[in-house]
């Protein structure tokens, strides 16, 4: 697995999701940004599974939440829900044509929305505006750029490390 | 997409999956309960956020690169019309001001010769607005002075419009502040007009606050300008909150409700003035609570400063 996942790639699209979490977007994208955060996360839950997975995805979530100022563990707790879905249907997950693997991504996230509404109403924030509720969308078509983008980073760092 | 080569998926690893997320769900719903009644110690947020503080900086740089970049190659004609028309804005400005100045001035002899102590001298501070997006639920910016430059919770953040909101979470060199308009946000106010006090509290969208529990015997109507009361000495009194856009019975049809349009720019404007709490006037607003003491009773001007703390003053 270490072979496969060279480190200073995984934290770095980690990386760049938290940065991309509060990059100002021009007005009528604002709304509509995917959540890298979370797709890398899915990305590395697929294609690494390892024993840390989730306290990792906890941490970063953690890191997210200052970053983007929300409730302090709300999405330490919706990226370890999300990466604990991932685990369990990778079996699955793995095997799906690509759009088809879009549109369970696009689930996942309907259902980390669903539970970002419920902890956000359980906490007296009002229902958001239409933006948000698009993100599940947003990032069903985001999925397969990234995972492309993602995989052919991966695959050109082990064709370099090949021919061990 | 699919490679070989990767370890085949274990049946136990689904299953032993399901120890650690419960463990991650209790300390999440730990820390969220902890965070939102506000038991969780302001220095572990402080710490984490000195921590996350490149991540902004890094989220700030497009932003700021465009600007460069669209000052850089603007054409010379744009420029030299912009500098034209803030020179003649800056006299127009500069004979307001010394006008006001005067004002001032015998405004403080008057008050001298009542005997009065009340000081309208404002210390401000400027801070810039790091341009990232925080999360849309809710109205907040973030700021780049911090602890380190004296800034502190509780200040009251305006700008040339009016009242724009206080800091609500300080790091070392950055602070966070929450927007008039937020949902949880409320400020006393004052109708100019009138007198009448109210509460202006924050709808979660940027061009509107409402003024609930007005009475229906109350002289308000469209077009009233609200400025902050001073009332609970958190804001100075006196700072334009806004106007006053429409107002109509309520849900229970007991009382009014109004609409007011912000007097800050709350959406626009990449800098904004602290003001410093020391020069809060306690001669506005309701009497100083009898368990209060004043730390420095001889001091000229309203000393509502936090004991200990001292502030400079211009």
């Amino acid at each position: 697995m270490n072979r496969d996942t060279p480190l200073w790639l995984r934290l770095a699209s980690l990386a760049v999701g938290l940065v991309f979490l509060v990059v100002p977007l021009p007005p009528p994208f604002d709304g509509l940004r995917p959540h890298l955060l979370a797709l890398s996360l899915i990305y590395w839950a697929l294609e690494s599974p390892g024993r840390g997975g989730m306290a990792l995805a906890w941490a970063v979530g953690l890191l997210a939440d200052v970053v983007s100022g929300t409730l302090l563990g709300e999405q330490a707790l919706r990226m370890a829900v999300l990466v604990f879905l991932v685990q369990r249907f990778r079996a699955q997950l793995r095997f799906f044509p690509l759009w088809q693997q879009s549109a369970a991504v696009g689930l996942l996230l309907l259902n980390d929305l669903a539970l970002m509404a419920s902890i956000r109403l359980i906490a007296g924030a009002g229902l958001p505006d239409w933006g948000p509720m698009l993100a599940p969308l947003v990032g069903l078509a985001a999925w397969p750029w990234w995972f492309l983008l993602l995989d052919a980073l991966r695959l050109r760092h082990r064709e370099r490390a090949g021919g061990r | 997409m699919i490679h070989a080569g990767s370890p085949a998926p274990k049946l136990s690893e689904a299953a032993a999956g399901t120890l650690p997320l419960l463990a991650c769900i209790t300390l999440s719903a730990v820390l969220m309960v902890a965070d939102h009644r506000g038991d969780l110690s302001p220095r572990v947020r402080g710490a984490i956020s000195t921590a996350v503080e490149p991540v902004w900086r890094l989220a700030a740089l497009p932003a700021a690169a465009w600007r460069w970049a669209d000052t850089a190659l603007s054409r010379q004609q744009v420029l030299a019309d912009e500098t034209i028309t803030l020179r003649r804005e800056l006299q127009l400005r500069d004979a307001q001001l010394a006008r006001l100045e005067a004002v001032a001035r015998e405004n403080q002899r008057l008050r001298a010769l009542l005997g009065g102590k009340g000081d309208f001298r404002l210390a401000v501070q400027m801070a810039g607005i790091v341009d990232v997006d925080l999360d849309p639920w809710r109205q907040r910016v973030r700021l780049d002075r911090g602890s380190a430059e004296g800034v502190e919770v509780g200040q009251a953040v305006i700008d040339a419009g009016g009242m724009l909101g206080q800091v609500v979470q300080v790091s070392e060199h950055g602070a966070t502040a929450l927007l008039l308009t937020d949902a949880s946000h409320s400020v006393p106010v004052q109708l100019v007009r009138t007198g009448l006090r109210l509460m202006a509290v924050g709808t979660g969208t940027s061009d509107t606050l409402r003024v609930p529990n007005i009475p229906q015997s109350a002289d308000i109507r469209a077009g009233d300008l609200l400025v902050t009361s001073g009332i609970g000495g958190r804001f100075p009194a006196g700072f334009a909150v806004g106007t006053v856009r429409a107002v109509g019975p309520d849900d229970t049809r007991l009382f009014l409700v109004a609409e007011v349009t912000p007097a800050a720019q709350l959406d626009r404007g990449l800098e904004v003035l602290l003001v410093m709490r020391g020069e809060i006037d306690v001669d506005v607003g309701p009497p100083i609570p009898a368990d209060y003491r004043d730390p420095a009773p001889v001091a000229a001007g309203g000393a509502a400063a936090a004991p200990g703390a001292a502030e400079p003053r211009q």
